[in-house]
């Protein structure tokens, strides 16, 4: 399939997603279940598309766990994104040389 | 015409300083997510478009995934319609800091730039948000997000394919810089996320269940793990 066509509808849904909420309504959120709802779920949703897939996105299961035990010791300490994300990506590559 | 109330150019200004991190944050990550583009098959321009069009990591991140399996069209509408269910809520929130003067017309075009650091941004401004602040404030993110994925998609080909590799984590190392601090402080975030893990490698490594495909077991994953939470873990309205 032309992959524009799959462009186009992630393009279409994602900015109605943003637009709706903010043109037609004017109140706030009174649904608790909703509002919690949403809460969660970008935690969720990052997390299920981390694991298991990020073993996998190397070479080397070994490497890949090192990055991914860096990174969350970074980001446990506090450090911002940009830092965790590159010593992750810092990590696997040196072990990548040796394995 | 009725006189406004601030400063056009001062605010476009101010938007645009504040932007200057987030831009810096995203050439970085979408940098890495060009370079997953042309794994999945992607071509680099092909890849500049979605997310010049797109501005949203996870959504793309998914939706690169989904292409790159031959998904139906339905699948991608759906998976994009649960990753970035998220947006609503924080377009519900910025409609009500948005100022007086910020028309219909001019909310379809803030709407298009409410990306989750642009709006944590966005709240976080001391005064209530105006057209120019919000355009200028998006701009270079936007800028920022889709050359990093053009660079990172061009760039390719022309490094050691290690270094190409070791880069292919950068954007999950990222996901884990957003969710761990979010999960060490509280505890609910902290389970929802772990039930989310456990359902999805459940779905990688169970027979039958492992072919399910990759978009529909993200929503199943999300929205399980995020019921879970909001039944056992109602969070109470803040005003």
């Amino acid at each position: 399939m032309n992959i524009y066509i799959y462009i186009l509808v992630m393009a279409v849904v994602t900015y109605l997603i943003r637009m709706l909420p903010l043109t037609l309504i004017r109140g706030k959120i009174k649904n608790q279940f909703l509002m919690s709802f949403l809460h969660y779920v970008p935690y969720a949703c990052l997390m299920a598309m981390t694991f298991p897939a990020v073993l996998y996105s190397t070479t080397s299961i070994i490497a890949s766990i090192a990055g991914v035990l860096v990174a969350i010791f970074l980001a446990l300490k506090g450090k911002g994104l940009i830092t965790v994300a590159l010593s992750a990506s810092v990590t696997v590559f040196v072990l990548s040389l040796f394995l | 015409m009725k006189n406004r109330k601030y400063d056009s150019k001062k605010e476009f200004k101010s938007g645009l300083k504040d932007g200057i991190p987030i831009a810096l944050g995203y050439f970085a990550v979408s940098f890495s997510l060009g370079i997953s583009m042309v794994a999945a098959g992607i071509s680099s321009v092909e890849g500049t478009v979605m997310s010049l069009t797109n501005l949203t990591s996870a959504g793309e991140f998914a939706g690169v995934r989904i292409i790159a399996v031959g998904g139906t069209i339905a699948e991608m509408a759906l998976t994009q319609l649960i990753i970035n269910l998220r947006y609503s809520l924080m377009s519900l929130s910025l409609s009500q800091k948005l100022d007086e003067s910020v028309t219909f017309w001019k909310k379809l075009l803030i709407a298009f730039g409410n990306t989750d650091e642009i709006f944590a941004v966005a709240m976080n401004h001391q005064k209530s948000l105006t057209l120019p602040y919000m355009l200028g404030l998006q701009s270079l993110p936007i800028v920022g997000w889709t050359l990093g994925t053009f660079f990172g998609a061009i760039a390719t080909g022309l490094m050691p394919e290690k270094v190409s590799i070791a880069m292919n984590v950068m954007l999950y190392g990222m996901f884990i810089a957003i969710v761990v601090p979010n999960a060490k402080k509280s505890k609910p975030v902290l389970i929802v996320v772990l039930i989310a893990v456990i359902l999805s490698c459940m779905f990688y490594y169970i027979p039958f269940l492992n072919e399910i495909s990759t978009g529909i077991t993200i929503i199943i994953c999300t929205v399980l793990a995020a019921v879970a939470g909001a039944i056992f873990f109602p969070v109470k309205p803040k005003d």
